[in-house]
């Protein structure tokens, strides 16, 4: 593709962020504009549930980069700005201002948005979401001493919401519809170890607890009424219950869509001409074998690079092994791959003393690891996903011999 | 404020003022440099932002954190100046700061 085209990018999140970044990084001379529906520039989310929360970053510290950059590097950027259709043939977007864009290259980086709970009251005050920034100025507004944050969800957004809730002094209860914590992501000896720190941390859980109303006062969330008709006080809630791509843009206009928008190794969709990253891709992950939607921002950073490397000739990117991570309280959780077809898990270390890892694997092939406080065994359990190399399961199993005996 | 020089791998030397209180690596993705992924953002999960620190000013930079040594021990062509860049906070101390980048991240 020609360097002096006109790329527009929609979304202006991590991965449409880090995009324009590297398309100019890469040498890219078209023009390139960025649309964004939020009001400020494209900054990190992972924060807002962590550091951000505590006062710890600010506003400036979470931009991707400065708002002079964009002017700098003639990244024509539209904040509060979304589209409303791509007319394929024409190679133009309508966007939300009424006016027409056209373009050589588009590049749909739309995300996904939380999922609301269908159930009465969701709409009080009160009942909040944490994705944006504008949704953690608001939680944090809210949250405090002497109040009480109901959380419902107790996946990896609702257990860091839960920490920094503690932090921050609000008593925190969390609600779980399954019997237990991180139920579709994780095995139960993680769920067992976060349950033990969140606890000694103060949060109180609600295991197997379906949300069927959230009541209120005066249009403020008061409490959250539960299928077995207790009700759960508080002054606000969190809902944390997952996330849904924002693929109709794409649907509207025509391009495959799977679980979100279906692309190639170099984030194209089946319209040459479009790409998709992040998010919202339903993408090929080859270590595995198979196609699948990820919300991580290594994710977000791996398909922006593909899409700006086929836009500027680059070589691709090497093959990457998945990975994301989670801090609550002193606790550094970092996971690699993802645990398709497992046919055993090896838990290597103690619980007990907060610096263990999981590993999954079929046969003596690792497919994933969830490593606490145990950065050799996350560094090396990515490389040896990576290389689709045996492993000894017994030294695996073993901590006296080291990651690097391990894998050698 | 303080000056700091980053050397791509291919010896592209980028001269920045950056702001007390940021880290190292904050100064360098913030300005577009290639050479520091920062995946993670600064939170110490990724070790992709790993630098060479010029041999004047190893002691001015400090001493790496526990978490830090067990991610570098495991990133590529790690060497005794090998630091990962979030972990390094900028200082006026730091005025004049050279450092260099590896071949790759990954």
């Amino acid at each position: 593709m020609s360097v002096d085209q006109h790329a527009v990018i929609l979304g202006a999140g991590h991965a449409g962020g880090t995009a324009a970044a590297l398309l100019r990084q890469y040498g890219h001379l078209g023009p390139i504009t960025l649309v964004g529906e939020e009001p400020i520039v494209p900054y990190q989310r992972p924060p807002l549930s962590k550091a951000w929360l505590k006062g710890e970053a600010d506003a400036d510290s979470l931009a991707l980069k400065p708002l002079e950059f964009y002017a700098e590097h003639n990244i024509d950027f539209r904040a509060s700005t979304t589209a409303t259709a791509i007319h394929r043939d024409a190679k133009t977007v309508t966007l939300s201002d009424g006016s027409e864009l056209a373009y050589d290259i588009l590049i749909i980086a739309t995300g996904a948005r939380a999922i609301a709970l269908p159930i009465p009251g969701a709409d009080l005050a009160g009942v909040m979401f944490l994705r944006t920034a504008a949704d953690a100025e608001r939680l944090k507004a809210t949250v405090g001493p002497g109040k009480r944050l109901a959380v419902v969800g107790g996946g990896y957004i609702g257990l860091e919401v839960a920490a920094s809730g503690r932090a921050l002094g609000a008593d925190v209860v969390v609600l779980e519809r399954e019997p237990r914590l991180l139920a579709r992501v994780a095995c139960e000896t993680l769920s067992d170890f976060f349950k033990a720190q969140h606890e000694a941390h103060g949060v109180t859980f609600e295991l197997g607890a379906t949300a069927a109303a959230f009541v209120g006062g005066g249009g403020h969330v008061t409490g959250v009424t539960l299928a077995d008709g207790r009700t759960i006080a508080c002054d606000a809630v969190v809902v944390g219950v997952g996330a849904a791509p924002n693929d109709e843009i794409a649907r509207a206009c025509g391009l495959d869509v799977a679980r979100g928008i279906v692309v190639d190794l170099e984030a194209r969709t089946s319209d040459p001409a479009i790409f998709a990253i992040g998010d919202v891709a339903h993408r090929p992950m080859p270590i595995y074998d198979r196609m699948f939607r990820m919300e991580s921002v290594p994710n977000a950073l791996e398909q922006a690079k593909q899409a700006a490397s086929a836009i500027t000739g680059r070589a691709a990117p090497a093959g990457e092994v998945p990975w994301q991570w989670s801090d609550q309280y002193d606790l550094k959780l970092q996971i690699a791959g993802y645990a398709f077809d497992v046919d055993e898990i090896l838990v290597r270390g103690d619980p007990a003393s907060a610096k263990f890892a999981v590993f999954h694997l079929n046969g003596d092939l690792v497919q994933a690891v969830e490593a606490i406080n145990s950065p050799p065994e996350f560094m090396m359990g990515k490389q040896l996903i990576g290389a689709r190399r045996p492993v000894d399961k017994a030294r695996l199993a073993d901590p006296t011999v080291s990651m690097k005996e391990v894998a050698a | 404020m303080a000056k700091i020089t980053y050397i791509e791998h291919n010896g592209t030397e980028h001269v920045i003022d950056v702001k007390t209180g940021l880290s190292v690596m904050e100064g360098a993705v913030k300005n577009n440099i290639p050479g520091i992924d920062a995946d993670c953002g600064g939170a110490c999960a990724c070790a992709t932002c790993h630098v060479y620190v010029d041999e004047a000013w190893r002691d001015k930079t400090g001493a790496s954190s526990a978490m830090e040594e067990s991610m570098l021990d495991f990133a590529e062509n790690v060497e005794p100046n090998s630091r990962l860049s979030c972990q390094i906070k900028v200082s006026d101390a730091l005025d004049g700061l050279v450092v260099r980048m590896p071949e790759s991240q990954h």
